[in-house]
């Protein structure tokens, strides 16, 4: 139950922001303070996201194969490779020092 | 997946010269459709080994149809958080698509009755797709093409994903929970353009892994968001602050 809840009010608040920005006027979105605010908002939170689902394990902070991997995949970025090929290569890397140790 | 656009000419002021074949503007939206599209793989294989069943996998990526928001929410509910708390990081990460709407809507000029629909499509790639193009006719195809090859592939890929991952069982053991850490991070990579956003990014990292083993699950992440108003804070306080240099968004508006 509690996970159509949360698809509930994810879905109708995604909708509700998207459609919002076709609809209100831009004077309301173009203050400069909001534009940035947003702008930098999804970095906070990807980079905090980022950080939890590598070290994280419930309530704990662990070091295991995934930091590898994600370290792995942090390499095919500055490689500029494409967006599958970075989540291939964390995948991979990760499923391999899995079977290693 | 926030592709990265050259910058062109206004679409309100076409210049005849600049004008793109149709088949041309065409091919660069299924190309980002159809890459992006297959992503949704990775989504699906990720909701799955978070313990979501299969028509609420598919579901998310039909409603819900942004990808750093349907991440983040599978993420909190695995880690063990409370719907309200997963449904917030996953709504603030889907705030910036109506920033995205705002520059569409002048971009594209939508009739209001087509605009409740083609707000479902108001996402990163539709985005970056339509801005690229020189004229309103190819940011209407390039929107409107992009817009449906995601959505029917992302779907799609979603429910193959969510199949692949009941097939093998054991994602842990494919390394399928490294997938998701490196969306976000291949997200986050092309945001980080001056110093102001790494300087948000380091706070958010130590706030969130920082707060992780004190604070429920889910919250953490929250209060790693105040690092935006937080550096912008601090920024302000300095005058031009860290790296001086302000956001894209920012700098963009300053262009018009």
């Amino acid at each position: 139950m509690n996970v159509w809840i949360a698809i509930g009010l994810t879905a109708v608040g995604c909708y509700a922001v998207k459609l919002a920005g076709l609809l209100v006027p831009g004077s309301v979105l173009e203050r400069p303070l909001v534009r940035r605010l947003a702008a930098l908002l999804p970095v906070a939170l990807l980079a905090a996201l980022t950080a939890q689902q590598t070290f994280g394990d419930g309530r704990e902070l662990v070091l295991d194969a995934r930091v590898l991997g994600v370290g792995a995949a942090g390499v095919a970025l500055a490689l500029r490779a494409p967006f599958l090929v970075v989540v291939g290569v964390a995948v991979a890397v990760t499923a391999g020092v899995r079977a290693l140790l | 997946m926030a592709h990265e656009t050259a910058h062109t000419q206004r679409p309100d002021q076409p210049d005849p010269a600049d004008a793109k074949p149709d088949a041309a503007v065409v091919r660069d939206a299924l190309g980002v459709g159809v890459a992006v599209g297959l992503s949704g793989f990775a989504f699906g294989v990720t909701s799955a080994g978070a313990g979501l069943t299969l028509l609420q996998t598919c579901l998310t990526s039909l409603l819900i149809f942004t990808g750093a928001s349907q991440f983040a929410l599978v993420g909190a509910l695995a880690a063990g958080g409370n719907p309200f708390t997963a449904a917030a990081g996953a709504f603030f990460l889907g705030v910036r698509n109506a920033f995205y709407g705002l520059r569409l809507s002048q971009l594209l000029a939508l009739r209001p009755a087509v605009r409740p629909a083609a707000a479902q499509w108001v996402i990163d790639e539709t985005t970056a797709v339509a801005l690229a193009q020189p004229t309103r006719r190819a940011a209407r195809i390039g929107f409107t093409v992009t817009g449906v090859t995601l959505y029917l592939l992302w779907n799609l890929t979603t429910l193959l994903g969510a199949l692949g991952a009941e097939a093998i069982g054991d994602t842990e053991a494919w390394g399928l929970d490294a997938a998701g850490p490196a969306v976000f991070l291949a997200l986050l990579a092309p945001m980080l353009r001056s110093a102001v956003e790494r300087a948000t990014a380091v706070l958010a990292v130590a706030l969130g892994l920082g707060l992780l083993p004190v604070l429920p699950a889910g919250v953490p992440v929250l209060v790693a968001a105040l690092a935006a108003p937080v550096v912008l804070y601090v920024q302000g306080r300095r005058g031009s602050g860290p790296g001086g240099r302000p956001t894209v968004e920012a700098s963009e508006e300053e262009q018009r």
